[in-house]
């Protein structure tokens, strides 16, 4: 159960978030979308304690995170697993040693059993072969998924995802979706994915929060959220635009159409 | 007037808590040096990392410096007829002053300004975050082994950087101006003391820690210095300026505390 309540954060006189509140269920797969820019990996930062909040708790099983320390924290940092929107790879380290690191420094399995894990998570990820290749040797696409072994391989039980599939292609954004959902229902984590990708990602998740303008704007299921009454909400979901703080290029707005016409399928 | 007044007053409270912040950052660091679990492959790496960086240009400086010294300095002890005194005087001033400070400042150029990238790319790359995230604390995995490499690395190649240098100075003394080989090295023996070594030896130590120290601090702190790659370069040129200063004022402060 992670319970977010009240966070706030701003950065000089940036208000990025002003107050928002979030309950995520043990087990739930929970999507977070907003605008480019709108604070969503500032609000998983937060979440995941790497930044301070101004004001506000998060409280991970019973813990809050914000306030706590030393023994505490590092319980709940244990427990927690984060995909980075750049996949934060240690570029001193290959692909096979990036995803062996979480299990050799933080637990006391065994050189062999580490092998077979690893190689099977760069398998899940579609990855076979590049156990010795470095960051600084793969593609963008490789890179994000080599970061998707690195956290899945450790089977924390919640796991935040900062934009899983951003720069793979369709084939990939599928494979990568269908993995993490089939990951969640093997191990059972609580999933908290933050994306772009409007109509696909409503495929995998329970539910789905909008953030807009520093606070939630609506949660609900994907049904719920297609068929909402709110205009901001639809007027996101479709690309349309009648927030007039809100206007994107023309060329961007029939980017967006053309692909709400794939969501309405 | 008041705002002047004001103005100062942010400065030196902006100050004192930079400076407060940068020394809980070294005690954090050298507290781990002594908590288990060690990483021992990193250290080893991370001597490597200086040792290759900078034994060439240790050992061309010193060369030169030795080299220098001796012309130098028998010019003016000609002129008071001591040349004797002349291989002494090299080697006092290469291992009490020359040697540590040259060769620290020649790794500060070449693997501290290294060291501040490396980290300070961590940094804006997530990858400290990702370490912090997996519930390990980065300082272990970064700073520790560079401070306890650093030290066992700043005294090593400042002996090197003293022997290449009396090297230097014996070929322009004795093969350059005629100077008898027994000369140059036997009043040597005499008049370097135990206390001329440990000097050099506690002067190489402290800088090791103050590079070290300063070039992660730096570095782990990249993404306040600017954004993205601006901030890397911003503190490696910084961490390169600060160790430098640092280690001519300390190395005053200590030569007059220890004389
Ligand atoms: N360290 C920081 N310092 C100052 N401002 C920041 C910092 N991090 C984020 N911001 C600001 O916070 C806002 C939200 O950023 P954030 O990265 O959370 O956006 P996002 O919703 O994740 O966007 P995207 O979908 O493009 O990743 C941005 O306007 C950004 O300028
Ligand atoms: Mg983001």
């Amino acid at each position: 159960m992670i319970d977010v309540v009240n966070i706030a954060k701003s950065f000089g006189d940036q208000q990025v978030l002003q107050g928002v509140n979030l309950s995520i269920r043990d087990g739930e797969l929970m999507a977070i979308i907003g605008r480019s820019g709108g604070g969503k990996s500032v609000l998983l930062k937060t979440i995941t304690g790497l930044l301070k909040p101004d004001a506000g708790s998060v409280i991970i099983d019973g813990i809050d995170v914000t306030r706590a320390r030393g023994r505490d924290l590092l319980d709940v940092r244990q427990k927690i697993g984060v995909l980075f929107q750049g996949g934060a790879l240690f570029d001193s380290l290959s692909a096979f040693e990036n995803v062996a690191f979480p299990l050799e420094e933080c637990t006391k399995i065994g050189k062999a059993e580490i092998y077979k894990r690893v190689i099977m998570a760069l398998e899940d990820v579609g990855l076979i072969n590049i156990e010795h290749k470095y960051p600084s040797e793969m593609s963008g696409g490789m890179r994000k998924r080599v970061a998707l072994a690195r956290v899945l391989v450790s089977e924390p039980k919640v796991v935040f995802f900062d934009e899983p599939t951003t720069g793979l292609d369709p084939i990939l954004l599928h494979t990568t979706h269908l993995l993490i959902r089939q990951a969640q229902k093997k191990h059972g984590f609580t999933g908290i994915i933050i994306s772009h990708d409007i109509p696909e990602i409503f495929e995998i998740v329970d539910r789905i929060a909008f953030l807009h303008k520093g606070a939630i704007r609506a949660v609900g299921t994907p049904e719920e959220m297609l068929s909402t009454n709110d205009q901001l909400v639809w007027g996101f979901l479709s690309g349309h635009v009648d927030d007039p703080d809100n206007i994107l290029c023309e060329k961007d707005s029939q980017i967006c159409r053309f692909r709400t016409q794939g969501r309405q399928l | 007037m008041f705002q002047a007044v004001r103005g100062v007053g942010a400065m030196f409270l902006g100050l004192q808590w930079r400076l407060g912040h940068m020394f809980l950052f070294l005690l954090n660091a050298a507290s781990l040096c002594f908590i288990p679990p060690f990483k021992f492959k990193l250290f080893v790496r991370r001597i490597r990392f200086f040792g290759t960086r900078s034994m060439v240009v240790v050992i061309i400086t010193g060369a030169f410096t030795g080299m220098v010294l001796a012309l130098q300095v028998y010019y003016s002890l000609r002129k008071v007829g001591s040349e004797a005194l002349l291989g002494p005087l090299v080697a006092l001033s290469l291992i009490r002053e020359l040697g540590p400070v040259l060769s620290a400042l020649m790794i500060t150029g070449r693997a501290g300004s290294a060291l501040t990238a490396e980290i300070g790319i961590m940094r804006i790359s997530e990858q400290i975050d990702a370490l912090f995230s997996m519930a390990l604390n980065p300082l272990r995995y970064l700073v520790v082994p560079n401070l306890v490499a650093a030290v066992l690395v700043f005294p090593l190649l400042a002996a090197i950087f003293d022997i290449v240098g009396i090297y230097g100075g014996y070929l322009v003394a004795v093969k350059m101006l005629g100077m008898s080989e027994g000369t140059y090295f036997s009043q040597m023996d005499h008049m370097v003391e135990w206390s001329d070594v440990l000097m050099g030896l506690y002067k190489s130590l402290s800088f090791g820690v103050i590079v070290s120290w300063i070039c992660c601090y730096k570095g782990y702190h990249a993404d306040k210095s600017g954004f993205g790659a601006e901030g890397v370069s911003k503190a490696t040129t910084d961490a390169v300026v600060t160790s430098s200063v640092m280690i001519l004022i300390w190395d005053y402060f200590l030569g007059s505390v220890l004389l």
